[in-house]
């Protein structure tokens, strides 16, 4: 029964690391475009590369 | 807006869909399906086992298709489906490698050999690991993407013979297909395919979302070359 137990969890424990990654970078992506869009909003070029 | 609308509305559902057949694989291998005779319990592992190894194989193939997509016709999009199904599949081929050997320890008593069916999944892990390291590494794009699709191209090459290694050599894995039909009961490969398909339905899940992220980056890759652009 540990042998079953483990192999689901680490199976599940994957599939959501993975999903959470995904969504980590997504979050950061969005920040990264609304820094880009202020940016140009406010005519600010100059601090952009800091991303 | 209307479009937007309806996607939203589509990805709920889909998403639904995705836990409705997952419960459903769940409840069927944990309360429905009984125990085989002679494994025992621990033969369970086999349904998500064998559940992942096909959506990574299914996910590899994708890979392969849209890497000679990209390259016929040099389209960015084509290149973002290859690079979010090869994460994915690299994701589910450790979950491949790491239920097997735990597998294996309750069957065979030990946790790895180096027989065919094992050796090859394993070698297939490091090819997709480095076509994700080309991928995250420094420098030009459209270089990366390219020699990407190279790689997953030539990778592809190890999937059927990770598939035919039990056929082609003798080895001490399971073997699910002999003699052109599969070597299982029928509640079993009921229960089996219902978990193939909701691991199926979770690939597409996971690789709309992995299409959006590598879209989004294009974007605001494309936003940072014409701002330096504007401030050189």
């Amino acid at each position: 029964m540990k042998y079953l137990f483990w192999a689901y969890t680490l199976t599940w424990a994957l599939i959501f690391a993975y999903t959470l990654v995904l969504g980590s970078r997504e979050k950061k992506l969005l920040r990264e475009v609304n820094f880009l869009k202020q940016a140009v909003n406010d005519n600010d070029f100059n601090n952009f590369q800091e991303y | 807006m209307l479009n937007e609308k309806k996607n939203k509305l589509f990805l709920r559902i889909f998403i639904g869909l995705v836990f409705l057949v997952m419960a459903t694989a769940q409840y069927l291998i944990f309360l429905w399906v009984p125990e085989e005779k002679t494994l025992g319990v621990v033969q369970k592992i086999f349904y998500f086992h064998v559940g992942a190894a096909w959506v990574a194989f299914f996910a590899f193939f994708i890979v392969f298709v849209f890497s000679i997509l990209y390259l016929a016709t040099q389209e960015r999009r084509w290149d973002r489906v290859s690079a979010a199904s090869a994460e994915i599949g690299t994701v589910f081929t450790t979950i491949v490698l790491v239920t097997g050997p735990i597998w294996a320890k309750s069957s065979w008593n030990t946790w790895w050999t180096w027989e065919p069916r094992l050796t090859t999944s394993l070698i297939l892990w490091f090819i997709y690991l480095a076509y994700i390291l080309i991928r995250i590494s420094a420098g030009d794009v459209e270089r990366k993407a390219k020699l990407a699709a190279v790689f997953g191209i030539i990778g592809f090459l190890d999937v059927p013979v990770v598939f035919y290694a039990v056929n082609w050599w003798s080895v001490s894995h399971p073997m699910l297909f002999g003699q052109g039909k599969m070597n299982l009961a029928s509640d079993m490969l009921l229960t089996l395919q219902v978990t193939v398909a909701a691991f199926t339905l979770l690939y597409f899940y996971l690789l709309e979302k992995g299409i959006a992220v590598f879209r989004m980056q294009d974007e605001v890759n494309k936003i940072k070359d014409r701002l330096r652009e504007i401030t050189d």
